[in-house]
């Protein structure tokens, strides 16, 4: 197993390579001018020619590429052109926004996912499986957008003044501050990466107030995130149940099945013990290729719930042509979906003890 | 004595024998007929090309046309208003009330079916177009190509579609036809890798080898014999392809990077009233509805189609 988990560490290593120059060279090949996209479109040529000299646009593109892998092995990912922000300040405010809101979805997709499926194929053609399967098409149909929008108009408009409202958009109710962990420790002046890893937990708002104890903001906050991950979780949880369900389906034709229910096996035993293990490999690739479509979904629904995430701000960078913060944040969500995906092949391996041996 | 020979007549006793033979495409339409996904699909897509093609008879005006002034006492973001359910005739009818503008919102909708058809059919469209014409090739000429070819489509895949798209479009502008472009340049690969797999799996057999026999050309190979083995993939993705391209046009419409002011596009329209959840939700509600009408229906028709075309899915 330790070999196993090695090997596919150091497979990554090549890609993320790749990754780094695909990521810059992408960004130098989108059309259009930075400067226009900055200073307007009245700019003057010498103006243009000034604002590339001082951003070093108007060295050769290699010179470039060089000045940022060696900003890069120093953690740097530059400024924003628009702001002079430092990315990394920016992936620290924006990241945990989605972050959270991409692991509550996920765990809603996951963990209804799984239960619709694996009740709809264990009671096939029940009126259950009906409705499951019909919803799961209906599920792939719904717009991210409206389904924001009308989740929205039920829970804020429709039931407001009963128990059952929830806020439509921010991310905390008003009037509530969540202290940041650096301060409620007494680590102000702590420096460099800790700090940066500290931060970045403590703008995840649940974490934060789960950390502290503070249960009443911890609540607020997830009241704030029931509508947005519903919403993202939709596509991702209709998607698992159907796979859920037909890899089910298939396992439970099997002879080895027949066998575990004439040695007298319980039909739950039967699905938990013997079924669901089998089954649940292509599901757990499903989740991985999720994870990947999930982005895109974010950029509708922070807009739809009003949250300042990663989505947004490369829906934002790119529109501004803000290149560093478009290669900054594409490089930090790359490298996510590569870890990902490494996680996915080593769950394989713990899933399936042939991925291990061959 | 010899054995009587068998007489035409006999063969005709045959009921078997006797049926008139039926052909490729009929029994296809019957067998996709047969699945009750595609059968409420077309249902529901046969409403929407309804809508989208009588939009001019069931409404009395251009779906831009800003109502004041034109019809009295008729004022913006009003409620729907049917006379026949007991709204005051003293009132202007909209089936579906008037929008922030003050243009009828029926209209708007009915308009929209047309827009998102074509939006829907002329996306996938081009991108099957180029798709299989990339994937033939690579597929085809094998070697340097296929490999250049195909990386460049592994490049696409890496990212998520939507952000691309987003970026293409930023690139090349806003508007209806540039977002149909980014939407088809993602979905291109896809295709692609379809067409060229069905290639592979052709190019070696027996029959592409007595085409070559007999003197076809390479192009005539490609187009008359290994095309037409690769269309049912390629039907059916393209297919459920359309509720996709749909979907992501009218989010890139949505962000306003697709269709622009006034357009009757169902995402912009959306985009504009979203302000007025809280006041006139049905502006929201209406063209959401029938974006989810169509896009449910092309899912529909997509997954019966695949059922009653690949039968190792009957079950």
């Amino acid at each position: 197993m330790a070999t196993f988990i090695l090997r596919r560490i150091l497979l990554t290593i090549p890609v993320l390579i790749g990754l780094v120059v695909l990521v810059f060279f992408l960004s130098r090949v989108l059309p259009g001018s930075q400067c226009y996209a900055l200073l307007g479109e009245r700019a003057t040529v010498a103006q243009c020619a000034a604002f590339d000299h001082a951003q070093g646009f108007d060295q050769p593109i290699p010179a470039q590429f060089g000045t940022y892998l060696g900003k890069l092995a120093q953690g740097d990912l530059g400024s924003s052109i628009r702001t002079s922000v430092p990315v990394t300040t920016l992936l620290i405010q924006r990241l945990p926004v989605t972050v959270e809101l991409g692991f509550f979805a996920l765990l809603f997709a996951i963990l209804f996912g799984l239960i619709l499926g694996v009740f709809s194929a264990t009671r096939r053609n029940s009126t259950l499986d009906v409705v499951t399967v019909a919803g799961a098409n209906v599920g792939v149909s719904i717009p991210i957008f409206v389904l924001g929008l009308l989740l929205a108009f039920i829970f804020a408009v429709a039931l407001k003044g009963t128990p059952f409202a929830l806020p439509p958009s921010g991310r905390l109710s008003p009037g509530i501050t969540l202290e940041p962990l650096v301060a409620h420790w007494g680590l102000g002046d702590l420096q460099g990466p800790p700090r940066a890893i500290i931060d970045f937990l403590s703008n995840i708002n649940s974490f934060n107030a789960l950390v502290t104890g503070q249960w009443s903001i911890l609540v607020d906050s997830i009241r704030h995130l029931i509508l947005p991950a519903i919403t993202l979780g939709t596509i991702p949880l209709a998607i698992i149940t159907r796979i859920t369900r037909s890899s089910l389906l298939d396992v439970l034709g099997l002879d080895y099945i027949r066998t575990a229910r004439a040695k007298g096996l319980s039909d739950r035993g039967v699905v938990r013990v013997h079924a669901l293990p089998n089954a649940v490999l292509p599901v757990v690739t499903v989740i991985g290729l999720q994870v990947g479509s999930l982005l895109g979904g974010a950029v509708l629904t922070e807009t739809v719930f009003n949250l300042a995430g990663v989505g947004r701000a490369v829906f934002e960078a790119i529109a501004a042509r803000d290149y560093s913060v478009v290669q900054g944040f594409v490089l930090v969500i790359a490298i996510g979906f590569l870890l990902v995906n490494l996680i996915v092949d080593l769950s394989y391996g713990f899933l399936d003890p042939r991925v291990r041996v061959s | 004595m010899t054995a009587p020979a068998v007489q035409a007549s006999d063969l005709e006793l045959d009921p078997l024998a006797r049926r008139a033979p039926t052909g490729l495409w009929r029994d296809t339409l019957r067998n996709i007929l047969r699945q009750r996904n595609a059968v409420v699909g077309l249902a529901l897509l046969s409403i929407l090309l309804f809508g989208a093609v009588f939009a001019d008879v069931l409404t009395t005006n251009n779906p831009d046309q800003v109502l004041i002034g034109v019809e009295p006492g008729v004022k913006k973001s009003s409620p729907p208003c049917i006379h026949l359910l007991g709204c005051p005739a003293a009132q202007p009818e909209h089936v579906m009330g008037t929008d922030s503008n003050v243009r009828d919102e029926f209209n708007r909708v009915l308009h929209g079916a047309r827009v998102s058809l074509f939006v829907g059919f002329a996306t996938v469209g081009f991108a099957i177009v180029l798709g299989t014409l990339i994937g033939a090739i690579a597929g085809f000429a094998g070697g340097w190509a296929d490999n250049i070819l195909m990386r460049l489509m592994d490049i696409i895949l890496v990212f998520p579609a939507l952000l691309l798209a987003i970026a293409i479009v930023t690139a090349l502008g806003s508007s209806l036809i540039n977002a149909q472009l980014a939407i088809a340049i993602v979905a291109i690969p896809v295709y692609a890798r379809i067409m060229r797999a069905s290639v592979l799996s052709v190019r070696e057999s027996d029959f592409i080898l007595a085409s070559r026999a007999l003197g076809e050309s390479s192009k005539g190979i490609l187009f008359r014999r290994i095309l037409p083995n690769s269309i049912t993939p390629l039907i059916v993705t393209g297919t459920l392809g359309i509720g996709g391209a749909v979907l992501d046009v009218s989010a890139l419409s949505f962000l306003g990077l697709g269709a622009q002011f006034p357009t009757a596009e169902w995402g912009a329209m959306i985009a504009q009233e979203s302000g007025r959840l809280f006041t006139a939700p049905g502006l929201i509600f209406f063209p959401g509805f029938a974006l989810i009408l169509t896009v449910f229906g092309f899912n529909l028709l997509g997954d019966g189609i695949r059922d009653a075309l690949d039968p190792r899915l009957n079950r």
